[in-house]
């Protein structure tokens, strides 16, 4: 086991408890932007930390840098969704938890 | 039991809960969903058995059949779901209208 | 051993179909088919099936989900079968299954199939990735009829929704951050999709993933209001519409001319055909998958 690939898991065990984290937020959190929140931030950093691990032990340094061009367009497309749904939700009305829905007093 | 086996069995059975879906449920949509389950597990059927060789390459001439039936399915199912879309929300044209086109 | 991944993707499939179908509420069913679309497209790359993953991940998972998306307006109220007849279809779906699977589970074990028939063949063929050789040369009259079946389901699509009440393109009002997002990526899009086609020759690609990947791009363009929707009424469209079956037309027609049979490349010409017919199809293909959705064809005029 050399130190790489000790340090690779490392970063992918601990990617996955990224994700671990995003999901139990979709799961408990209690209205629709709190869970994109979660979803986006925890879920991003997870495949960074995943992307990182996987480009110590990938075979050439063109497949690491191929690795965080899918990490890259992740990032955009996850926030070009996040957008659209939180402003979709915010003029359906959704209301955040504990406050009254957008557009009536508080 | 060697992998490609685990994921023909899995095929079966989308193939097998695609179909009874199709069957069981009454709403469209749910249909269109069921039959693109279906089509996926004869897929999964199809490629698994392109990797039936231990060791070396796998059968190209299966992953080729697969790709064009992806293909052909989307074909389907946008057709199927543009006939959905008529259905819901078809204009009500009249005998005049076909006679003035 | 089978290794747990393998074991995990195949018990974790039919559990999530069998989600996917008994869920009452069609948007949740739809998310979750893309979930399992996302799956399938690793089960692939498990099967060391790269480009069925590509084409999977592209056009069933992408584009079919984008599709059934937007029809959502047409669902109807969930009505909830009987539960004798889900028992005696359940009981008659297990029987076929088990059929199936003792059947598959008896055919010879370590068989070749025509696995190496194509790899002693395939530099003839003119290309080095053996599924873009069988997809395009020795079994091109499948892909042929496919940009047909293609083209037939994009002139249907055309003429329903040519009888369909303008529904009013679902676009909400657009912010900066997205439209920006979006000028960022269709760019990338596009270079990504040029690569596929030029890389499946000797790698993974071809001209279906490309074509799904630039449908996506225009699809985008379309929601984002950066583009009008694709009317048959413009030269260009009609150009890219026809110009792969056209084109695989003359291919395959033109050496019956010369003597010899239909789909025969002449030697030494494989390779750059290839190329060319891929790239004609890649237009075809990004234009007919785009016209699958509602905003993709321009509104039907009204009469009256």
């Amino acid at each position: 086991m050399t130190p790489r690939t000790v340090i690779s898991a490392a970063l992918l065990i601990l990617g996955g408890a990224f994700f671990l984290a995003g999901t139990l937020g979709l799961l408990r959190f209690p209205d629709v932007y709190s869970r994109l929140h979660a979803l986006t931030k925890a879920d991003n950093l997870g495949l960074g930390f995943v992307a990182v691990g996987l480009s110590i032990e990938a075979a050439s340094f063109a497949l690491s840098v191929k690795v965080f061009i899918v990490w890259a367009s992740v990032v955009l497309a996850s926030g070009i969704s996040s957008q659209l749904i939180a402003g979709a939700a915010f003029r359906a009305g959704v209301a955040p938890a504990g406050k009254a829905p957008p557009g009536e007093a508080p | 039991m060697p992998p490609w086996l685990a994921y023909a069995a899995s095929g079966v059975s989308l193939f097998a809960v695609g179909m009874s879906a199709l069957v069981l449920h009454g709403e469209v949509m749910r249909k269109i969903l069921a039959a693109n389950v279906s089509a996926s597990g004869v897929f999964l059927v199809l490629v698994a058995l392109a990797r039936r060789a231990p060791k070396g390459p796998p059968d190209p001439v299966p992953h080729a059949l697969v790709l064009t039936g992806i293909v052909v399915s989307v074909s389907a199912t946008a057709l199927a779901l543009a006939l959905v879309r008529q259905l819901r929300h078809g204009a009500q044209l009249g005998p005049s209208d076909e006679r003035r086109r | 051993m089978i290794p747990p991944i393998d074991l995990l993707l195949a018990t974790a499939l039919p559990l999530i179909a069998w989600r996917v179908l008994a869920t009452d509420e069609l948007p949740t069913s739809v998310v979750l088919f893309i979930a399992f679309g996302l799956l399938s497209a690793l089960a692939w790359a498990r099967l060391d099936a790269p480009d069925v993953a590509l084409v999977e991940a592209a056009v069933g998972t992408g584009l079919t989900g984008a599709l059934l998306m937007s029809s959502l307006r047409s669902m109807e109220r969930p009505r909830p079968p009987s539960p004798w007849r889900a028992r005696a279809i359940a009981l008659v779906a297990a029987a076929i299954a088990v059929a199936l699977a003792s059947v598959v589970a008896l055919l010879p074990r370590g068989a070749l199939g025509l696995g190496p028939a194509v790899l002693a063949r395939s530099e003839e063929s003119g290309v080095a990735q053996p599924v873009t050789a069988v997809l395009m040369n020795f079994r091109g009259h499948d892909t042929h009829l496919e940009m047909l079946v293609l083209l037939a389901a994009s002139i249907g699509v055309l003429s329903i929704q040519h009888g369909t009440a303008s529904h009013g393109v679902d676009t909400a009002p657009t912010s900066s951050v997205v439209m920006m997002l979006v000028e960022l990526i269709v760019p990338a899009l596009v270079v990504l999709a040029g690569y596929l086609v030029w890389r499946g020759s000797r790698a993974p690609g071809g001209a279906f993933q490309a074509g799904a990947i630039l449908a996506g791009g225009a699809v985008l363009l379309l929601l984002t209001r950066r583009m009008a929707p694709l009317s048959l009424e413009r030269q260009m469209v009609r150009m890219f519409l026809f110009a792969g079956p056209v084109l695989f037309f003359l291919v395959a027609a033109v050496p019956l001319g010369f003597g010899g049979d239909m789909l025969e490349y002449p030697r030494g010409w494989g390779g750059s055909l290839i190329l060319g017919l891929e790239s004609a199809l890649t237009l075809s293909i990004a234009t007919i998958l785009t016209m699958f959705f509602p905003q993709g064809a321009p509104a039907p005029r009204r009469r009256g």
